[in-house]
């Protein structure tokens, strides 16, 4: 667990595959400073990244000049807004490889787990028989892993306490891996779904999925991979990847808060039963009872989040025109600095895989006599913004005997300079408590 | 550096060479609190003789801000009534909703002697609630205490 593994190519400074530079002056919020005048060092993205003006210029846009309600109406500015959301969905779909009419918009990753869980213990009751397909009950087992966040956890949790099914997961090894020994015993016949995070949000871990998924489809199990931290930093495509569903968050890929998105392969979609119900996810509405449109809409009750879906858009296009195979360089040669200018602090043990191989760039790390708040509270001080705590994977930080972390996260606009900034800010910590 | 307003010389004191710390008998009342966000945690025991409070022992793991203030209130409490103390409390709160005004510290100064020095801490919104994890589990401990008790020992 210690990244204490001498490399050959300890403190590189490889070029970086984006121009850091040119990036930050798209982001109006890098300008600001923090603490009495510091720069602001933003390592939080793996929380929510912050917005180009493209994003932020999208959605001004689209409340100036489209604003109205999309499926509604007959004026033309109703007709505008639906376009605008429509064609939204077909750019969020195609980045990653899925049709338009698999893409359903949700609060957030949160929201799109819970859209899929609440779905599977509604199909128990269902009055249509083709809703009943994914019902599950006594007997039944969710297969989750324990490194999921709490979002990938406690829906699934509560779904087995609602209908009787069994929670199993998978493990976690010493070096912060999924222990897949026992996948073929753990993902059964029993096993109705697999809930598997791309990406750790902690410990930064790039799961095998291949495996996974293919022994789930071996069983007749659906799998839902969490992408809320992959997708924003590497190129994913739903074909590739094989699964049933995936979810991500708008705001943790340069996008607004309150959007989400679930992508569902088509035919398992359109046999699930709605989520919540209300306006616009309707066909027919009788007194007695309703019938549902097919999906997405099946799934978008309400007046949807518009302009947050325009901004998604908008960030889809911004790190297209990047391109996600430089982002995930870029993240990659900063994970191999970072890990190898931690490794040279006495008393910093990275919590997660020590080198980058399958690891994406969310490094945790203890630093020994320091509390993570404490930490972060130095960092801070240094304009320096970092994430303490359990990180929302409570049960990893306890599997790994510790009480939190520090978590540094990057993005595109990342630089050398704001790993420097971070060893530079722990070592002060480590002098301010007097650990050195 | 704004880092010394809050973690004054007196909190790293009290957090490197804690006062009371450890579970002790006899006691009336467990309890254990959680700050969620973070994972802090303490366990508070609380031994009451009438309505005094004859001990209060904690183990906690935390932050240096949330365990030094659990040491800071175990020098302020012990041999005070349960009412003195709940009413030390309350200006531990009134302290940590004082946005870092100094007139606030200096007029609670007499009633929270060393957790005075805690006023940098209400500064930081994020940390407040560390602060006062300890407060919150001796308010818990002596009201089950003196449910089980009736307030006789």
């Amino acid at each position: 667990m210690t990244a204490t593994a001498s490399r050959p190519d300890t403190g590189a400074r490889t070029p970086l595959p984006l121009d850091v530079e040119a990036i930050r002056a798209d982001f109006p919020i890098l300008s600001r400073t923090v603490r009495d005048g510091k720069r602001l060092v933003y390592l939080d993205s793996g929380a929510t990244s912050q917005k180009p003006r493209q994003v932020l210029d999208a959605e001004r846009w689209f409340y100036e000049n489209v604003n109205a309600a999309p499926h509604r109406g007959a004026h033309q500015l109703a007709e505008e807004a639906t376009g605008a959301y429509e064609e939204a969905r077909a750019k969020i779909g195609a980045f990653i490889g899925a049709p338009e009419n698999e893409i359903v918009f949700t609060r957030n990753t949160t929201e799109a787990i819970n859209l899929v869980a609440y779905a599977m213990s509604n199909a128990a009751t269902a009055k249509e028989p083709e809703f009943r397909t994914y019902a599950v009950g006594q007997g039944d087992e969710i297969v989750v892993t324990e490194m999921e966040h709490h979002a990938d956890l406690v829906p699934w949790q509560q779904l087995c306490e609602r209908t009787g099914a069994t929670l199993r997961w998978l493990g976690l090894t010493d070096d912060g891996r999924l222990d897949l020994s026992d996948l073929a015993t753990v993902v059964n016949e029993r096993t109705k779904l697999v809930a598997v995070t791309q990406q750790s949000n902690i410990l930064g871990t790039i799961n095998p999925l291949g495996e996974i998924i293919a022994r789930a489809h071996e069983v007749g199990a659906l799998v839902l991979v969490d992408g809320a931290q992959s997708v924003p930093h590497q190129p994913v495509d739903v074909t590739e990847l094989g699964a049933d569903f995936l979810v991500f968050s708008g705001h943790k890929m340069l996008g607004p808060t309150g959007v989400g998105v679930l992508w569902g392969r088509y035919e398992v979609l359109d046999k699930l039963p709605p989520f919540l119900t209300g306006g616009s996810m309707i066909e027919v509405v009788r007194m007695e009872g309703s019938t549902f449109m097919p999906p997405p809409q099946r799934f978008e009750a309400g007046v949807p989040m518009t302009a947050q879906v325009i901004g998604l858009a908008a960030a889809v296009d911004y790190l297209q025109a990047l391109g996600m195979d430089k982002v995930e360089a870029h993240e990659k040669a900063l994970t191999a600095y970072a890990l190898d200018k931690l490794a040279e602090i006495p008393g910093v043990t990275v919590i997660g895989p020590p080198d980058t191989v399958a690891r994406g760039g969310a490094i945790s790390f203890t630093v020994e006599g320091v509390h993570p708040h404490d930490v972060g509270q130095v960092l801070d001080d240094h304009g320096i913004a970092v994430r303490v705590g359990h990180h929302c994977a409570w049960p990893v930080v306890r599997r790994y005997g510790v009480p939190a972390t520090s978590r540094a996260t990057f993005y595109v606009h990342t630089g050398y300079d704001d790993i420097d900034a971070l060893a530079d800010g722990i070592r002060a910590a480590q002098k301010f408590f007097g650990t050195v | 550096m704004q880092l010394e307003s809050m973690y004054q010389e007196i909190i790293l004191d009290h957090y490197k060479n804690p006062h009371g710390r450890g579970l002790r008998e006899p006691f009336e009342a467990e309890v254990h609190h959680v700050n969620p966000t973070c994972g802090d945690e303490v366990t508070l025991r609380i031994h009451v003789e009438g309505d005094t409070i004859a001990d209060v022992s904690y183990e906690g793991m935390g932050c240096s801000i949330s365990q030094a203030s659990i040491s800071a209130m175990y020098d302020l409490v012990v041999g005070k009534t349960v009412p003195q103390a709940l009413g030390t409390g309350e200006h531990f709160m009134t302290l940590m909703q004082a946005k870092g005004d100094p007139s606030v510290a200096e007029k609670l100064e007499d009633e929270l002697e060393d957790a005075v020095a805690f006023a940098g801490v209400s500064k930081y919104p994020a940390r407040i609630k560390c602060a006062l994890m300890s407060w919150m589990a001796l308010k818990d401990a002596s009201a089950r205490a003196l449910s089980t008790t009736g307030g006789q020992s």
